[in-house]
């Protein structure tokens, strides 16, 4: 388990500063603690979609940026990432929580969390899975792709990743 | 009011450094056709969406204005925007609604904006400052105030639509459209 102090100290090594997104069970303690981490700021957005708006947003000024949404949000946000993020190229960080993961959950996460992975991969957005040892090379890769591409890249989000 | 009259003085109004963003369909072609600059964005896709990236620049560029017009179709699409633009309440954000109750560029079906207030909705989201415009003397006078009042703003103006296609496409690239917008920002 990644201490949420920690990812956060490790978004903001990478100069990761704005972010959006809306709650999920599995990214509790990293929301939670967000009101102590210097330079994180954090727009609570009602829908995934506007989220991934507000994230852009801060792309356009000059900072990177991301969301963190709960995998049943990607759904909301298929439209934004083919019309918008990957027409215009705004590359934004996403983490996306793995609800449903191996079938094992409440049956309204049991279809995305089976189908997330090929959902990503159709629409063009690479991913990454957060493992307690690959946060910063994780976010080596997504920068580096992002950077060169730019484009969004996903890091995905299981149960107790983050704690 | 027609809404290309409106969408005149918009532009006629700007500041060179304000940011302007124009939302899916006419109003963005309309606006490319009236007057282009390179602080001018057009949401070519994702039809609701704007508002929300202007709320992200807003929140990042405190020093500039951030001018966000969009339609009556686009705004119902994505209601939940405006408390969130009241509770983030960047003093720099002024939202233009241009409602023609249509979605004109899709054949101009009716939207269901008749008889709903839109400026009402941004009023009990909490915008500070909220306006409605039925003609474009009102509508002028009202944006310039709200271009000089500390926001977030919003301005809900009645409009004619155009009621032809003969307005062109956007031909700008995405990519560069959001290169030649990104270094304005």
């Amino acid at each position: 388990m990644i201490p949420a102090k920690d990812f956060w100290a490790a978004l903001r090594a990478k100069d990761f500063h704005f972010f959006s997104g809306v709650p999920c069970s599995i990214l509790t303690e990293a929301l939670a603690a967000i009101p102590d981490e210097p330079d994180i700021q954090y727009v609570p957005a009602v829908r995934e979609d506007l989220a991934l708006g507000v994230a852009s947003g801060g792309h356009f000024a000059g900072k990177r940026s991301g969301i963190l949404i709960q995998n049943s949000g990607l759904g909301n946000i298929v439209n934004g990432l083919t019309s918008y993020n990957l027409m215009y190229e705004v590359p934004i960080l996403m983490f996306i929580t793995w609800r449903g993961f191996q079938g094992r959950d409440a049956p309204e996460h049991i279809l995305m969390g089976d189908k997330m992975l090929d959902i990503l991969k159709l629409i063009g957005v690479p991913h990454r899975i957060l493992e307690d040892d690959n946060l910063e090379t994780s976010l080596d890769e997504a920068t580096e792709y992002m950077d060169r591409e730019q484009r969004p890249f996903a890091i995905i989000v299981r149960k107790g990743a983050i704690g | 009011m027609k809404r290309s009259e409106a969408i005149a003085q918009i532009l006629a109004n700007l500041g060179e450094s304000d940011l302007a963003l124009f939302t899916t369909g006419m109003i963005s072609r309309e606006a490319f056709s009236a007057k282009d600059r390179d602080a001018n964005f057009y949401m070519i896709g994702s039809m609701g969406l704007l508002a929300a990236m202007g709320l992200g620049i807003a929140l990042n560029k405190p020093d500039r204005r951030v001018v966000v017009v969009e339609g009556d179709g686009s705004a119902l699409m994505s209601l939940g925007t405006l408390p969130l633009i009241a509770h983030e309440a960047p003093s720099n954000f002024k939202h233009i609604i241009l409602d023609n109750e249509a979605y004109e560029s899709t054949g101009n079906q009716p939207s269901i904006s008749q008889g709903r207030d839109l400026a009402g909705h941004a009023e009990a989201s909490g915008y500070p400052v909220v306006d409605r415009a039925e003609d474009l003397d009102t509508f002028t006078n009202l944006f310039k105030q709200h271009y000089a009042a500390s926001g977030p703003t919003c301005l809900v103006a009645k409009v004619g639509g155009h009621g032809s296609h003969s307005i062109p496409r956007i031909d700008l690239d995405p990519p560069d459209l959001k290169e030649r917008f990104r270094a304005q920002c």
